[in-house]
């Protein structure tokens, strides 16, 4: 009973900061929307018991993502009135194609329901269940190779965000490694032979 | 009792206000990077929901991949995004004609 009324709760809180996200005219409050959507999903999936998965959703996501996407927002200098031209030209053509969605995972759902899940309703884990050391037990052993995919992936993306926005801007008085190390004793010292000197 | 179709239901929803959101916010970039993080976020709640419906701890790991997949989407299309205003001063979807045949 406690879990259906917060369960409501959280949904209601969820569908609006979703709407909030699309609906703003600032995309800084549309980030903030969406930090919200983000923090009431991580509560949701710890009612689902998939705790490991609230955290990271927080850490990740609200920690690093979110502040990805303000520090954009704020640095570029957007006229946020430009952009917001066709709202309402586009909105009827976006409110139909949700509906139609809706309808369609709604028939899926509802068919299923009608013939049943086939599935039991689970009892609440033990005291001492650790979601943590379940993923975990999964992970490392039958999950290896997409893991250690998915941290290449990660490197790819720091790489690849770094090499597309370096820019090389020319004038700049700065130290060139390369040229630095590269560098031989013929290039900097000049042996000359004189006489020696007497007054 | 909370069930399965509660979640279902509620993710059907976000992922239907997600998409509305690419439909109504075409011209802002950055919504609409904002809109394919929701879309990917209702996406985890199926996972989520089935995976503790079903028992089954593999679709926790599939989420913990989605996110990973999303993170890095999100990190590179931003940084397409800042170079991309670098040269034209607009993050304007119909500015970027450069590859219209």
């Amino acid at each position: 009973m406690f879990e259906l009324m917060f369960f409501g709760m959280y949904a209601a809180v969820l569908v609006g900061a979703a709407i909030g996200v699309i609906a703003s005219r600032n995309p800084v409050h549309s980030a903030m929307f969406l930090v919200l959507a983000f923090v009431t999903s991580a509560i949701l999936w710890v009612l689902m018991e998939a705790e490991f998965l609230g955290i990271t959703l927080v850490l990740v996501y609200v920690g690093a993502v979110m502040v990805l996407f303000l520090f954009v927002v704020m640095m570029l200098d957007i006229n946020a009135s430009t952009l917001r031209g066709g709202f309402w030209a586009y909105a009827p053509v976006g409110v139909i194609v949700a509906l139609v969605v809706i309808a369609q995972i709604w028939s899926v759902v509802w068919l299923r329901n009608q013939e049943g899940w086939g599935l039991v309703q689970k009892a609440p884990a033990p005291q001492d269940y650790s979601n943590t050391r379940e993923l975990g037990a999964v992970i490392y052993t039958e999950y290896v190779y997409p893991f250690e995919l998915a941290a290449f992936i990660l490197l790819l993306a720091i790489v690849a965000a770094i090499v597309l926005t370096m820019r090389r801007r020319p004038g700049l008085k700065i130290q060139d490694i390369s040229d630095q190390v590269s560098v031989e004793r013929r290039d900097r010292v000049r042996m000359v032979q004189m006489d020696a000197e007497r007054d | 009792m909370v069930g399965l179709t509660h979640y279902l239901a509620l993710s059907g929803v976000l992922f239907a206000i997600s998409l509305a959101g690419i439909f109504i916010n075409r011209k802002n970039m950055i919504l609409l990077l904002m809109c394919i993080e929701l879309l990917l976020l209702a996406v985890n709640f199926n996972f989520i929901a089935f995976s503790r419906y079903l028992g089954d701890p593999g679709g926790q790991v599939f989420v913990f991949f989605i996110l990973t997949v999303a993170a890095s989407e999100a990190a590179i299309g931003l940084a397409i995004l800042v170079v991309l205003f670098r040269s034209k001063s607009s993050i304007r979807v119909d500015d970027m004609n450069v590859m219209k045949g």
